[in-house]
C-alpha cells in the first residue's frame, strides 16, 4: 500500500515523515516518533487518554488517521513543559494530588490546557464539563478538578502581575 | 486496533468529491469527523478500499440564515453547533442537542452531516431534524435532490443515501418565533449513546397548541415520528391528559432492543418519561402558552 508523506509541527519541530494512510495519529506518534507520552487507554474512542492538540483543538488521537495532521500544528504531553519548568497545570497536578496511576495524566493535561485557553477562569461545573471527555479510574476527579483550578488561578495571577 | 488497508483521498471541493464517488461507487466512503467511521474500521466492521476526507472542502462548513430555511452546511462541527448565535436564538434545540452529543473532543471532530447520514439510530440529531422537517441534499455527479429527514431512514444503518452521493447540506425550515422546543435525552454517563430521547416542537395560540411533533431517539430501528403522540396534545392545553396521553402514544410507538441500556421495558418507559419532559420544558419555552 502506497505511504504518503505529511509534514506537520509536533511541539513546535518540524517532521516529515512517511506513513501509511490507516496509520493512526496516536500509532504514529507513539511507535514511529516514540512520543509516547498519549496514551491508549481503550478501543471504543471514548477514554481520552490520547487526547492532543492539534490545530487549536483538542482530539483524540486514536480517531484521527496521522494523514489528516498533514500540514497542522500538533501539540502533546511532550510540549507541555518549558525545559524543566513544569507548566502550571503539571505544577497544579503535583500539588493538588491530581494523578493516582497517571495513566488519564497527559491525555487530561493536554486537554485542560486547551480548555484553559477556551475558558481562563473556569467554574468547577465547567471544569467537569471541559474534561468530560477524559476518564479516570483512580482519582474520582475531585483532586483534578482542583489541579485545573490551581492551574488556572497560577497563570491568571501571573497574567495580571504583567 | 488498526483500520484495514485503504487508498486515502483529500478533495478540496465538492465536485471533486463527487466525482471520487462516482468513481469508486461503494467501494469508497466519505470521511467526516470520522467519529462513526474510524471507530468502525477499527474494529474491520468498516473496510473501505477508499476513505474521501471532505475535511478540506470549505464550501461544506457554516450555518447560514436564509430567511424561511437555515442552512447547515454538512462538514458543520457539534462543536460549532453548541457555539452558534444563529441556531441559539433561531433553532436552540440544536445546541442543547449538541451539548448531550458524546464529549467535547468528539464534539470538536463529529459533523452534523455524518450524524445525520451515519444512519445509527443512537444518533441524536436525525430525530431532531425529523421534528422540525429538515431536509438533507444529496448531491452527485448526476445532479442534486432534496430529501425529507422524515423519508431518509429506512433501517439500522440503511438509508436513503445512494453510494455515489454526498449529503452537503441540512435545511432547517425556520421555526416560527414563539415556537417552543426540547430536546431531552437519559443516557447512563457522558458520551453515551440514549437510553431513549425525545425531541419536541410545539406552538401555543390563545392556551391551545396549534401545531406539535415529537420524534424518538434509539427506541427503534431508526428515529421514529410517532404521529399520534403528536396528535395527542394538538388543540388541547397541553394539560396533564394530554401529556400522558402524548407518552404513552410514544410508548406504544417505540420498540427498543434490550442492550447494556436496559431492558425494553424500561427503555420504552423511559422513551414515554423523555416525552413527558420535554413536552413540558418545550411548553414552558412557547410563547401563547
Ligand atoms: C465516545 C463517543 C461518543 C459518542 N456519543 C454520541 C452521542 O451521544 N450521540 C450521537 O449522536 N453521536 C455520538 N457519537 C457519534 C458522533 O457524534 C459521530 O461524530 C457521528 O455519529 C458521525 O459524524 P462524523 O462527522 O464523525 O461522521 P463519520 O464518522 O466520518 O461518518 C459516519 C458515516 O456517515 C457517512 N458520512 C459522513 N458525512 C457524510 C456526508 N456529508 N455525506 C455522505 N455520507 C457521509 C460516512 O461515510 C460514514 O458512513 C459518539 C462518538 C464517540 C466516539
Ligand atoms: S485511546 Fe481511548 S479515546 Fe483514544
Ligand atoms: S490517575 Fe489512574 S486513571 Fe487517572
Amino acid at each position: 500500500m502506497s505511504s504518503q508523506k505529511i509534514s506537520l509541527t509536533i511541539n513546535g519541530e518540524s517532521v516529515e515523515a512517511e506513513v501509511e494512510p490507516r496509520t493512526l495519529l496516536i500509532h504514529f506518534l507513539r511507535e514511529e516518533l516514540n512520543l509516547t507520552g498519549s496514551h491508549i487507554g481503550c478501543e471504543t474512542s471514548h477514554c481520552g487518554a490520547c487526547t492532543v492538540d492539534l490545530n487549536g483543538k483538542s482530539v483524540k488521537s486514536c480517531t484521527v488517521f496521522a494523514v489528516q495532521a498533514n500540514g497542522g500544528e500538533l501539540v502533546t504531553i511532550e510540549g507541555l513543559a518549558n525545559g524543566t519548568e513544569m507548566h502550571p497545570l503539571q505544577e497544579g497536578f503535583y500539588e493538588a494530588h491530581g494523578l493516582q496511576c497517571g495513566y488519564c495524566t497527559p491525555g487530561m493535561l493536554i486537554r485542560a490546557y486547551r480548555l484553559l485557553q477556551e475558558n481562563p477562569d473556569p467554574s468547577d461545573d465547567e471544569i467537569r464539563v471541559g474534561i468530560s471527555g477524559n476518564l479516570c479510574r483512580c482519582t474520582g476527579y475531585q483532586n483534578i478538578v482542583e489541579a485545573i483550578r490551581y492551574a488556572a488561578d497560577k497563570i491568571n495571577q501571573a497574567e495580571g502581575a504583567d | 486496533m488498526t483500520p484495514g488497508v485503504f487508498e486515502y483521498h483529500r478533495p478540496n471541493t465538492v465536485e471533486e468529491a463527487l466525482a471520487l464517488l462516482g468513481q469508486f461507487g461503494e467501494d469508497g466512503k466519505v470521511l467526516a469527523g470520522g467519529h462513526s467511521l474510524v471507530p468502525m474500521m477499527k474494529l474491520r466492521l468498516a473496510e473501505p478500499a477508499h476513505l474521501i476526507d471532505i475535511n478540506a472542502i470549505d464550501g461544506l462548513r457554516g450555518i447560514r440564515d436564509e430567511g424561511d430555511v437555515i442552512v447547515i452546511g454538512a462538514g458543520t462541527t457539534q462543536a460549532e453547533v453548541l457555539t452558534s448565535d444563529l441556531l441559539a436564538k433561531k433553532c436552540p434545540i440544536l445546541p442543547e442537542a449538541a451539548a448531550q452529543i458524546a464529549d467535547p473532543q468528539v464534539r470538536n471532530c463529529g459533523t452534523i452531516g455524518g450524524n445525520c447520514a451515519n444512519g445509527d439510530p443512537g444518533n441524536d440529531d436525525p430525530a431532531i431534524m425529523m421534528a422540525l422537517d429538515a431536509s438533507y441534499t444529496l448531491q452527485s455527479q448526476d445532479g442534486e435532490r432534496q430529501i425529507a429527514a422524515r423519508e431518509f431512514y429506512q433501517g439500522i444503518y440503511t438509508t436513503a443515501l445512494a453510494d455515489n452521493e454526498l449529503l452537503t447540506e441540512v435545511r432547517i425550515p425556520t421555526p416560527a418565533e414563539g415556537v417552543g422546543m426540547s430536546y431531552q435525552k437519559i443516557k447512563r454517563k457522558v458520551g453515551d449513546y440514549a437510553i431513549a430521547a425525545a425531541a419536541v416542537t410545539l406552538s401555543m395560540s390563545n392556551g391551545q397548541c396549534t401545531d406539535a411533533a415529537i420524534a424518538l431517539t434509539n427506541v427503534g430501528d431508526t428515529a421514529l415520528l410517532p404521529l399520534a403522540a403528536a396528535d395527542a396534545i394538538k388543540g388541547t392545553s397541553v394539560d396533564a391528559s394530554a401529556v400522558d396521553a402524548a407518552a404513552e402514544a410514544a410508548m406504544a410507538a417505540s420498540e427498543p432492543v434490550e442492550d447494556l441500556r436496559g431492558t425494553r421495558e424500561y427503555r420504552t418507559a423511559m422513551a414515554g418519561q423523555m416525552t413527558r419532559q420535554a413536552i413540558v420544558e418545550a411548553l414552558s419555552r412557547a410563547a401563547g402558552s
